[in-house]
């Protein structure tokens, strides 16, 4: 099995998105300007400031090279897990729903977060348990969730909101304290707190963030009849 | 092209600087928004509307307005 991680001038998280993802298979770098996705099974365009943030967060990055790849690997029902800034990338490239915009009380926050599994049926969280609470960390200025009431409505209906902050946990006044969100066919997730930096009691005290390689592991090994 | 957060979207940026004015002496300071200016010389101005929904604004969170747009010359 092979993950690919792209990185972007401005990534910073992606070196342990690798490391992370190396638990359950084979990884490759996915360089920026490089449409090549080098036969992965699933794509993590991880957390940073791709392209310095400029103009909005994730906006520049959605037109380089190996996002049009993505997009299409994603249009085939590859999985791509987008974190952090990754999340407001594949907000930003139309392929989850909503936007990300400044925490409400406009401070850079971050810290270990309890992040509440809403939908355990995703090629994302199959190997946790619905309600399950998974401690990872969140660190972030512009991590509020925002989509409009009637938008949100149809994707908790239709299981799109796969996490949320546990309740008092929102660090950043998402909406509905939405954490994490799929796309209408549940083969792309994006989420702000950071589960490649909880893979390791050793540091961080909490190896919670592993659910979510492990799964998406789980889902291409079944993909593939392994 | 000046870029707004839409209206009815907390913005929190403006909240800040409206309560960071009358700290200074300047009251009765009220709906402070704070958005971008982007400026940009253009041979075909038909074409800022779309450049604006596609990348300058995203238009779930944000309005856009162009100005001096019409025949002025650099």
């Amino acid at each position: 099995m092979k993950l690919g991680v792209v990185r972007f001038p401005g990534s910073c998280d992606d070196v342990d998105a690798q490391l992370a993802a190396s638990r359950v298979g084979e990884t490759v770098l996915l360089w920026h300007a490089d449409r090549n996705l080098h036969s992965v099974e699933a794509v993590i365009v991880p957390g940073g400031f791709s392209y310095g943030d400029y103009l909005r967060v994730g906006a520049i990055a959605r037109f380089a090279p190996v996002m049009e790849s993505v997009l299409a690997f994603a249009r085939d029902g590859g999985l791509v897990l987008g974190i952090c800034n990754g999340f407001q990338v594949l907000c930003e490239a139309g392929m989850l729903p909503g936007a990300l915009l400044p925490n409400d009380h406009l401070r850079f926050r971050c810290g270990q977060v309890d992040v509440q599994v809403v939908n355990a049926d995703t090629p994302f969280t199959r190997a946790c348990e619905r309600g399950q609470i998974l401690s990872i960390p969140a660190k972030h200025t512009t991590g509020r969730y925002y989509a409009p009431d009637a938008q949100l409505d149809a994707m908790e209906a239709a299981g799109q909101v796969v996490l949320r902050y546990a309740p008092g946990a929102n660090p950043n006044g998402s909406a509905r304290d939405v954490a994490g969100v799929s796309n209408e066919a549940g083969n792309v997730l994006g989420l702000m707190p950071h589960p490649e930096h909880a893979v390791d009691e050793l540091v961080g005290g909490s190896a919670d963030g592993l659910a979510l390689f492990e799964s998406m592991g789980e889902a291409i090994d079944e993909r593939v009849g392994v | 092209m000046l870029i707004r957060p839409k209206a009815g979207i907390l913005d929190p940026q403006g909240i800040a600087v409206e309560r960071a004015l009358p700290a200074l002496g300047f009251d009765g300071v009220s709906n402070v928004h704070v958005g971008r200016l982007v400026e940009l010389d253009v041979e075909d101005p038909a074409q800022l509307h779309d450049m604006c929904r596609k990348l300058l604004a995203n238009p779930l969170i944000e309005d856009y307005e162009i100005v001096g747009a019409t025949g002025t010359a650099p």
